[in-house]
C-alpha cells in the first residue's frame, strides 16, 4: 500500500524531503538517482502550471507523481491512450530539461548521457559527449531536415521529443504494477477533474 | 543412365521467363527421384553381380580388367541424401522465381504438394518409397537446426517480458487441449460401434500428440505474415515451450496404456516428471551454453573454428537432454539463448557472420525437407480412413484451441499490463498450427500396443494438412482484414537506445521508492550480478566492462564508417531523411569576439571537425540493424560481406570527386599534418591510389555557388570566401591563407584520408580482429585527427 510506504519513508511524518528518499539503500546503485529524486519534487509534474521545486512534498503530490506510471486499461480509447502517452513523455521531458526553458539543450542532454553511464565504470567524458552529440544530431536531422549551415538548433522541444520517441510506445512501457491499482487510478482521475 | 545426365543439366539456365524455368525444375524433380529409386534397383543388381563374380573367383577365370565400372552401392546412402537436399533446394529456388505464387500460398503448402507429387511418382514407378520420415532421422537430424536457429536468435527481451503468458499457454493450454480432445474422442468412440475398442488411454495419448502447436509450422507461416512482435513471440514461444508438456504426456500415456488404470500416484509422478523434464532440459542447455561461452573466451588465436564450437556444444546439449528423456528442444533453446551474449562479445565479425549464415542455411534446408517428407510419407504411410474419427478430431482441435485461448486470456489479462485484445486472441488461436512433430510422434507408436495406429496416423495427417493448408493460406488475408498491427520496420536509433536504458533505470528506481519488488527490480539485480561476476569470466579482456550503450554506439559508428567508405564519402548518400544538419548547427554559439577576423578563425577548425562527424553520422537514419526477425529469406546485409575490393574502387570515385573540388583551390606547400600530406604519404603505400594534386589547381579563387554540389561545397565556399575577406584585411594571416584552402577541401579530405588509412587498417585488422577493436580504432583515429587540427589553430 502506497500510503503505508509513504509513512514508512517519511518516518511517520506528513511530508517527505529529499533526504528521506536519498537514504533508500536500493537506490544507491541507480545511476540516475538524483534525477529521479528531483522529479518527485519538481512542480511541473503536478497538475498545476507552476515551475520550480518543492522542498518537501506531501502524500498528494507523491501520489501525483506515481500517477504518471499507471498502465493503460483495456477500456481506453485511442485518444485517451494518446493523452496518457503525452503525459508520460512530458514527465521524461521534465526530467531532462533541468533549467525549465522548454527545450533540452546539448549541455543538458550531455549531462543525461553522462549520468546514465556514470555507474558503469571509467567511461571517458568524451565518449559520453560523443554519444550525446550523435543523439542530438539525430533529433535535429529527423525534425528539421534542412538547415542552412549557419542556422542553429536551439534544443529539443517537446514536439521533437515526442517525434523521436514515437516508436517506443511509452504508454505500454512506462508502467509500474501497483499493488492496489484501482485506488490509484481513481485518485488520479479525481485530481484531473 | 538417363537420369544421371538429366541431373547434370542446370535447370532454367538462360531461360527468360520464370514459368519455363519452373517447368524445367519440375521435369528435373521427376527424374531425380526416379533415378534414385531405380538406382536402388541397379544397386541390387550390382550386388547380385558381385556375388556371381565372387563365385567365379573360386574357378579363377580371368576377366578383362574393368576400365569403367559402376558401383552404386558404394555411395548409395550419401548419394540419396544429397539428392534429397538438392531437390529441396531446387524447389525453394523455383518457388521464389514465381512471386505471384508465393504471395498467395505459403511455402510450406507448396512443399507438401511437391512431396506428395514425388511420393506419388515413386509409387507409380513401382518402387518402394524410402522411409524418409523415420523418427530417428527427424528428431536427430532435421529438427535440431531449426530449433537452434530459433533459440540463438530469440529476442530475449520480449520473450522474458511475456514469459508468464507464454508458459500459461504452453503448459495449461496444451494440457487442456490434450484432455479435452482425448476425452471427447473417447466419448464419441464409445458411441460408435466400430470404434469402441478404443480405451481411454490411447485416446488421451492421441490427444496429447495432436494438441501440441508445432514450432516448424508456426515459423514457416508466421515468417511470411510479418505480424507484430508480441503476437509472434507469444505463439512461437508457446510452440517451443510446449515440447516439455508433450514429452511428458506422451511418455506417461505410452507407459501406462499397457499397464492398466492410472492412479493418483501416477498423476502426481507425472507432474513431478514434467518439472524435471522442463527444468532439467533448461539446466542442461544452460550448462552447455556456459561451457561454450567459456570456450569462446580462448579462441582469439584460432578464429576459424569458433563457429564450430557453437554448433557442436548446442548439438551435444540436445543429445544429452534426449539421452535422459528430458526436453531436447528446451535444452537447445536455453543453450542458444544463454551463450549468445557472451559468445558474440568474444568472437570476430567473420565468425559471427558464419554462424548466422550457417544456422539460417541449415534451418532453411531442414524445414524444406521436413515438409517434402511429410508429403512423401502421406503417400506412403499405411492409411485407415474413418470418417467420423477424422472429422471429429479436426473439429475438436479447432474448438479446443479456441476455448483454451479465450479462457486463458481471460485469466491472464488480470496479470498483464498490456492486455490481449480480441483480435490478438483470434490470431493466437488461429495460429496454432500442427506439424511434423505430431506426425513423427505418431509414427513412433508401437504397432503392437496400438492397433489403431494407422487410424491415428491418418487423423494426424489430416489435421496437419488442414491447419497448414487452410489456416496457413487464410491467415495472411485475415491479418489484413482484421488490421492486426504489423511488425514495425523501425531501426534502433541511438535516442531510443538511450531512452530504453533510461527508462529501465527510472522504473527500477520508482519501484525501489515504492518498496515494491517488481520484475524491474529483479531484472536490475540480475544485470548487476551478470556484469559483476559472469561477464568477467566469460568475456575476454576489457570488453567485459563495456556498458551496453557504448557497445551499441561503437557498432553504429562502425557501420557508418563502413557505409561512408563504401559509398564514396563526400557524395551525399540517398538517405531516408536527407538532412543538411551538421554539428555546427547544434554546437552552442560562441560569443562573437571583437575582431571579425578572429571569429572566422576558430570556426574553421571547428567546422572541419564537425564536418567529419557529420559525414560519419549523416546517415544515422540508414543504420542497418542486426537481425531482428526470423525471416529465412532476408538476412540483413552485412557491409563487410561486400568485400574490400569494392571499397578501394569506391575510394577512387571519392578521390575523383575530390579532385573536382581541388580545381577551385590553391594548394601550396602544406603543413606536415594536413590531410594532403597524409595522402601523399599514403601514395607510397601500394594499396592507395595515387592522387594528382597541385597540377590541376587554379590559382584564382573562382567561387561558383550555383554549382549543384552537395552542401559540403557550399560550406566550403562560404568558408573560403570568409578566408578571402580575411586575407584582404590582414597580411600576416598569409600563412593561414594556406590553411583555409585545405580547410574547405578538408571536409572531404580528412574524411577520406582517415578512411583511406582506416579501410586499409581495417583490411588488415579485419582479416579477423576482435569485434570492437576496429570501431575504436576508427574512433580514435578521427578524434586524434580532429584534436590535431584544433590544436594547430
Amino acid at each position: 500500500n502506497l500510503r503505508k510506504r509513504f509513512l514508512q519513508l517519511s518516518g511517520n511524518e506528513e511530508t517527505i524531503s529529499r533526504e528521506h528518499l536519498d537514504t533508500i539503500p536500493a537506490l544507491a546503485e541507480n545511476p540516475i538517482k538524483a534525477q529521479i529524486i528531483e522529479a518527485f519534487f519538481d512542480k511541473r509534474n503536478q497538475r498545476g502550471d507552476e515551475a520550480g521545486a518543492f522542498q518537501e512534498i506531501g502524500f498528494e503530490q507523491f501520489l501525483m507523481v506515481m500517477c504518471h506510471f499507471r498502465p493503460p486499461t483495456l477500456k481506453m480509447t485511442a485518444e485517451e491512450k494518446e493523452a496518457m502517452r503525452k503525459e508520460k513523455l512530458r514527465f521524461l521531458f521534465n526530467m531532462h530539461d533541468t533549467d525549465n526553458d522548454g527545450t533540452i539543450t546539448l549541455e543538458e542532454y550531455r549531462k543525461v548521457v553522462e549520468e546514465l553511464l556514470s555507474k558503469s565504470g571509467a567511461i571517458g567524458q568524451e565518449t559520453a559527449e560523443a554519444i550525446a552529440d550523435a543523439a542530438m544530431l539525430e533529433v535535429a536531422s529527423t525534425n528539421v531536415p534542412h538547415m542552412a549551415p549557419d542556422e542553429f538548433y536551439e534544443g529539443i522541444t517537446f514536439q521533437h521529443f515526442e517525434q523521436i520517441l514515437k516508436g517506443l510506445e511509452m504508454e505500454s512501457r512506462m508502467n509500474i504494477r501497483f499493488l492496489d491499482v484501482d485506488t490509484t487510478t481513481m485518485r488520479c482521475g479525481r485530481s484531473t477533474s | 543412365m538417363p537420369s544421371r545426365s538429366g541431373s547434370q543439366r542446370p535447370p532454367g539456365s538462360g531461360r527468360s521467363s520464370p514459368e519455363r524455368g519452373l517447368l524445367l525444375l519440375l521435369l528435373l524433380l521427376v527424374l531425380l527421384p526416379l533415378g534414385d529409386a531405380s538406382s536402388a534397383g541397379v544397386g541390387h543388381q550390382e550386388h547380385a553381380g558381385n556375388h556371381t563374380a565372387a563365385n567365379g573367383r573360386h574357378n579363377f577365370t580371368k576377366k578383362p580388367f574393368p576400365v569403367l565400372s559402376l558401383d552404386y552401392h558404394h555411395i548409395q546412402t550419401p548419394f540419396e541424401i544429397s539428392l534429397w537436399v538438392l531437390l529441396a533446394s531446387l524447389m525453394k529456388l523455383g518457388f521464389h522465381l514465381i512471386p505471384r505464387l508465393s504471395n498467395i500460398v505459403p511455402e510450406s503448402c507448396l512443399l507438401i504438394v511437391v512431396g506428395l507429387l514425388v511420393g506419388g511418382l515413386i509409387k507409380l514407378a513401382g518402387e518402394k518409397v524410402p522411409p524418409v520420415l523415420d523418427s530417428r532421422l527427424f528428431f536427430l537430424c532435421l529438427l535440431p537446426p531449426i530449433i537452434l536457429d530459433a533459440g540463438y536468435f530469440l529476442p530475449i527481451r520480449p520473450f522474458m517480458e511475456n514469459i508468464g503468458t507464454i508458459l500459461m499457454f504452453a503448459v495449461v493450454g496444451t494440457l487442456w487441449n490434450a484432455f479435452f480432445i482425448g476425452g471427447i474422442l473417447y466419448a464419441v468412440c464409445q458411441s460408435q460401434p466400430d470404434l469402441n475398442k478404443l480405451s481411454l488411454l490411447p485416446c488421451l495419448l492421441f490427444g496429447s500428440i495432436v494438441s501440441a502447436v508445432d514450432p516448424v509450422a508456426v515459423l514457416a507461416v508466421f515468417e511470411e505474415i510479418h505480424i507484430n512482435e508480441l503476437l509472434h513471440i507469444l505463439v512461437f514461444g508457446e510452440s517451443l515451450l510446449n515440447d516439455a508438456v508433450t514429452v511428458v504426456l506422451y511418455h506417461l500415456f505410452d507407459e501406462y496404456s499397457a499397464a492398466g488404470p492410472v492412479t493418483v500416484l501416477d498423476a502426481f509422478l507425472g507432474v513431478i516428471s514434467f518439472l524435471v523434464v522442463a527444468l532439467g532440459g533448461v539446466l542442461v542447455g544452460a550448462i552447455y551454453g556456459f561451457l561454450s561461452a567459456f570456450t569462446s573466451r580462448f579462441t582469439s588465436h584460432t578464429r576459424v573454428i569458433e563457429p564450430l564450437f557453437v554448433f557442436v556444444y548446442s548439438y551435444m546439449a540436445y543429445l544429452s537432454a534426449e539421452m535422459f528423456h528430458l526436453s531436447g528442444i528446451m535444452a537447445l533453446i536455453s543453450c542458444g539463448a544463454v551463450m549468445r551474449p557472451y559468445v558474440e562479445a568474444n568472437i570476430s565479425h567473420k565468425s559471427h557472420t558464419t554462424i548466422k549464415y550457417f544456422l539460417k542455411m541449415w534451418s532453411s534446408v531442414s524445414e524444406t525437407l521436413i515438409f517434402i517428407f511429410l508429403g512423401v510419407a502421406t503417400v506412403d504411410g499405411p492409411h485407415s480412413w474413418n470418417w467420423i474419427f477424422v472429422t471429429v478430431t479436426v473439429i475438436l482441435c479447432l474448438v479446443a484451441r479456441v476455448i483454451g485461448v479465450i479462457g486463458l486470456t481471460y485469466i491472464i489479462n488480470n496479470f498483464r499490463i498490456v492486455k490481449l485484445t480480441t483480435k490478438d486472441q483470434f490470431i493466437i488461436a488461429y495460429g496454432g498450427l500442427r506439424g511434423a512433430i505430431a506426425f513423427s510422434l505418431g509414427f513412433l507408436l508401437d504397432d503392437g500396443r496400438f492397433p489403431m495406429r494407422e487410424m491415428f496416423l491418418t487423423a494426424i495427417i489430416t489435421v496437419i494438412f488442414f491447419t497448414v493448408f487452410v489456416q496457413g493460406m487464410t491467415i495472411k488475408p485475415l491479418v489484413e482484414l482484421l488490421a492486426v498491427k504489423k511488425k514495425q520496420e523501425a531501426k534502433r536509433t541511438i535516442n531510443e537506445e538511450i531512452h530504453t536504458q533510461f527508462l529501465d533505470h527510472l522504473l527500477t528506481g520508482i519501484e525501489d521508492i515504492c518498496g515494491h519488488y517488481g520484475h524491474h527490480h529483479w531484472k536490475d539485480k540480475l544485470n548487476r550480478f551478470n556484469k559483476k561476476y559472469v561477464k568477467k569470466c566469460l568475456i575476454v579482456g576489457e570488453r567485459s566492462k563495456e556498458p551496453q550503450l557504448i557497445a551499441f554506439y561503437h557498432k553504429m559508428e562502425m557501420k557508418q564508417a563502413i557505409e561512408l567508405v563504401e559509398s564514396g564519402g563526400g557524395v551525399k548518400m540517398p538517405s531516408a531523411v536527407p538532412s543538411t544538419v551538421s554539428m555546427q548547427n547544434i554546437q552552442p554559439k560562441k560569443p562573437p569576439p571583437a575582431k571579425s577576423a578572429e571569429r572566422s578563425l576558430p570556426q574553421l577548425p571547428k567546422g572541419r571537425e564537425e564536418e567529419i562527424r557529420k559525414i560519419l553520422r549523416s546517415n544515422l537514419q540508414k543504420t542497418r540493424q542486426r537481425l531482428r526477425s526470423y525471416n529465412r529469406h532476408t538476412l540483413v546485409v552485412d557491409p563487410y560481406e561486400d568485400g574490400f575490393g569494392d571499397l578501394l574502387i569506391k575510394k577512387q570515385k571519392m578521390i575523383e570527386l575530390e579532385k573536382k573540388m581541388n580545381n577551385y583551390l590553391t594548394v601550396p606547400a602544406a603543413p606536415p599534418d594536413s590531410p594532403t600530406m597524409c595522402r601523399a604519404r599514403l601514395a607510397s603505400d601500394p594499396q592507395a591510389y595515387s592522387v594528382k594534386q597541385s597540377s590541376d589547381s587554379v590559382p584564382t579563387i573562382q567561387v561558383d555557388l550555383a554549382s549543384p554540389q552537395s552542401p559540403d561545397s557550399v560550406n566550403v565556399m562560404d568558408e573560403f570566401r570568409r578566408a578571402k575577406q580575411q586575407q584582404e584585411e590582414e597580411e600576416e594571416y598569409q600563412g593561414l591563407m594556406m590553411k583555409p584552402p585545405q580547410g574547405p577541401s578538408g571536409p572531404n579530405k580528412p574524411g577520406e584520408a582517415d578512411t583511406t588509412r582506416d579501410p586499409q587498417k581495417l583490411t588488415r585488422c579485419l582479416s579477423d580482429p576482435g569485434p570492437n577493436r576496429a570501431a575504436s580504432l576508427l574512433c580514435s583515429q578521427l578524434s586524434l585527427w580532429s584534436r590535431n587540427h584544433t590544436s594547430q589553430n
